[in-house]
């Protein structure tokens, strides 16, 4: 069992830091301030071959895995949470496609994703439809050699700036069982009846593009349905099988730029005739978070890890998706703490990393769904 | 272009927290982190960028620990050819460090020879120019331009109060590498996955006619901080009389 990071994912470690630090750390404060998504970033990122780098070779991509997806994330999202989830969005979704998407989808969407020309989004959420997936309307109607579809969803990552996005719909009404009457339906935005809003005012990761969506009678040949007829909610389940053991990288690295930040403080904040540092509670505070990333970034580690040689295990992921989410919220409510009033200023990064941390605990599964999920497994209830 | 470049792995010290080790002879290093030595990416970049402009290959050098070979992969993830890790010895001194490259490198028909101005850590900034006695090359140190005219080299380099010095050298040449020559590139990961198929050897002391009891010419006999002093001078007085000090300072110190 070896926990070291292998030569080459320290290089792409290092190379993931250099970028962040380069590039994000300038512009992340205006970019959340201005909600500005910063669509060179993308490009920057993407030429370096920093997106979607698990997509497999044959599509366009380099061919790694979801460990070394994760390792780069952390590094962005330890600069920069905001732009950490622009540069993690452009390619959300793409898992589904890899798993499901047939040959002429995937060779034709996948590679522009990698260089970064194109950007794409998976729309899930509807108004009625949160955590309880299985109730959502937008519906696709298969009509003649085309899918009709009418609905609206909300809050859409990449909801007015994404080239295509996967759309949830419900196809088969009249099926009962709740987990066979979805499919999962590739839109180009440029469809007519395509229509996004941008939300304004989000608390956080304010440079990422979150949209209202709404479908009129938006028409797509039926070869853009992705995987089978009926099969959408367990795919959009296999699908974040995949996504919850990345985003706990989010988590990982949002708390250990949070921790970097409040060492720094702590070092040179004086009171009491003696920096703050040198007080056995501050001690102990940081000794607690640096334990506590410890464990978000092993578990999302051994995550990522698993998926990569092959096998699923939704529990591990759930674990590592609620718990290193968790912990970042917590680590930066104690790291913003040690700021003292100046943590409550924006000369400070610490409370953009504040806002931003909140939400993931609730995108791509909320931490109740993951625990209801885990709970329900170990105690082998149906 | 034959281009051969030596670098150094080097502890980041500049915004690290430093301690002496007991013995006084060197800083603590268990808790800092390792990397490339600034100067010496600089002169990989630079002998890249020549490699792309005249042809040929770029070959990275280095002495050091098993560690070493992470710079190595990071040089070759920049766009060097081949790396060579040469064993390091128990001690050494900048000039012996000239002497065990000049073992490795001087049988192989370099044109050109780079290495760093000085390294982060020690900052002695002698490999360059005693590796270039050894060899018997022509060198030129703190180079911030280089040309390639056929045989020679046309290079500037930097001296005091932003002057140049513009300089003709005759190849095979080396030449120490200022910081600033070049753009410096993000490392992409295709780069990263293509240095794993360019070749690392590893050289031992004995294969390059050595030993490890080679003599020092220069040994450290104690590091210590510079004492806490004036730092600041308080001008005191009504404003006139400070901005009165004040402009006769600032006469005296631009002479």
């Amino acid at each position: 069992m070896d926990f070291e990071l292998s030569n080459r994912q320290k290089q792409i470690r290092l190379a993931a830091r250099e970028f962040a630090e380069g590039e994000l750390a300038g512009i992340g404060k205006e970019c959340d301030i201005k909600e500005d998504f910063p669509k060179e970033l993308v490009k920057k990122a993407a030429q370096l071959g920093l997106l979607g780098c698990f997509i497999k070779k044959e599509n366009g991509g380099l061919g790694l895995g979801f460990l070394e997806h994760a390792i780069i994330l952390e590094e962005f999202w330890r600069v920069d949470p905001g732009l950490g989830q622009v540069l993690c969005s452009v390619t959300f979704g793409a898992e589904e496609l890899q798993l499901f998407g047939s040959e002429e989808q995937k060779k034709k969407f996948l590679p522009p994703l990698v260089k970064g020309d194109w950007i794409m989004g998976f729309s899930i959420t509807e108004p009625e439809a949160g955590s309880d997936t299985s109730s959502a309307t937008t519906s696709a109607q298969k009509v003649g050699d085309e899918y009709v579809i009418n609905g609206n969803k909300v809050m859409i990552t990449n909801g007015t700036v994404a080239n295509f996005l996967l759309v949830y719909c419900l196809t088969h009404p009249e099926v009962t069982s709740k987990s066979k009457r979805h499919s999962i339906i590739l839109v180009e935005t440029d469809r007519p009846g395509y229509k996004a809003d941008r939300i304004h005012g989000k608390m956080g990761i304010r440079a990422s593009d979150t949209a209202n969506i709404y479908f009129n009678n938006v028409r797509v040949p039926k070869e853009n349905l992705v995987g089978t007829e009926g099969n959408g909610f367990l795919q959009l389940m296999k699908f974040f099988d995949h996504s919850r053991a990345w985003v706990a990288a989010n988590g990982v690295g949002l708390a250990q730029g949070a921790m970097e930040q409040a060492i720094n403080y702590v070092k040179q904040r004086k009171q009491f005739g003696q920096t703050i540092a040198s007080f056995q509670i501050t001690q102990f505070k940081i000794a607690e978070m640096a334990t506590l990333i410890e464990t978000a970034r092993s578990l999302a580690h051994k995550a990522c890890w698993n998926l990569d040689r092959g096998t699923i295990d939704p529990q591990l992921s759930a674990m590592a998706k609620w718990w290193s989410c968790n912990v970042a919220v917590r680590i930066v409510d104690e790291a913003l703490q040690l700021h003292g009033g100046y943590g409550y200023l924006d000369d400070y990064p610490i409370e953009r990393f504040y806002r931003a941390a909140k939400i993931l605990e609730i995108y791509e599964g909320t931490k109740e769904v993951d625990k209801m999920m885990l709970g329900r497994r170990f105690l082998t209830i149906g | 272009m034959n281009i051969a470049v030596c670098v150094k792995r080097i502890p980041k010290t500049a915004e690290a927290d430093i301690f002496i080790e007991k013995d006084g002879k060197d800083i603590k290093k268990d808790h800092l982190v390792f990397a490339l030595n600034d100067w010496d990416g600089y002169a990989v970049r630079e002998a890249v960028l020549l490699k792309e402009k005249y042809g040929g290959e770029v070959t990275v050098f280095t002495v050091g620990p098993e560690e070493s070979k992470e710079v190595l992969t990071r040089c070759l993830a920049m766009g060097a050819d081949k790396a060579v890790k040469i064993e390091e010895l128990p001690s050494s001194d900048g000039h012996l460090i000239a002497k065990i490259l000049t073992q490795a490198l001087k049988d192989q028909s370099f044109d050109l020879i780079l290495t760093g101005v000085q390294a982060e850590d020690d900052g002695w900034g002698e490999v360059g120019v005693a590796l270039a006695q050894m060899l018997g090359f022509t060198h030129a140190a703190i180079v911030t331009r280089i040309e390639i005219d056929g045989n020679r080299a046309l290079i500037r380099r930097e001296l005091e109060g932003g002057i140049e010095e513009a300089l003709e050298l005759k190849l095979p040449a080396v030449l120490t590498i200022q910081t600033g020559i070049n753009e410096p590139k993000y490392v992409s990961l295709a780069a990263i996955l293509e240095a794993e198929d360019k070749e690392v050897r590893e050289v031992g002391i004995g294969e390059i006619g050595l030993t490890s009891k080679e003599p020092l010419n220069a040994t450290v006999d104690q590091l210590s901080f510079p004492p806490a002093g004036k730092m600041a001078e308080i001008l005191k007085g009504s404003p006139e009389e400070v901005v009165t000090q004040l402009t006769e300072i600032v006469k005296k110190k631009r002479g």
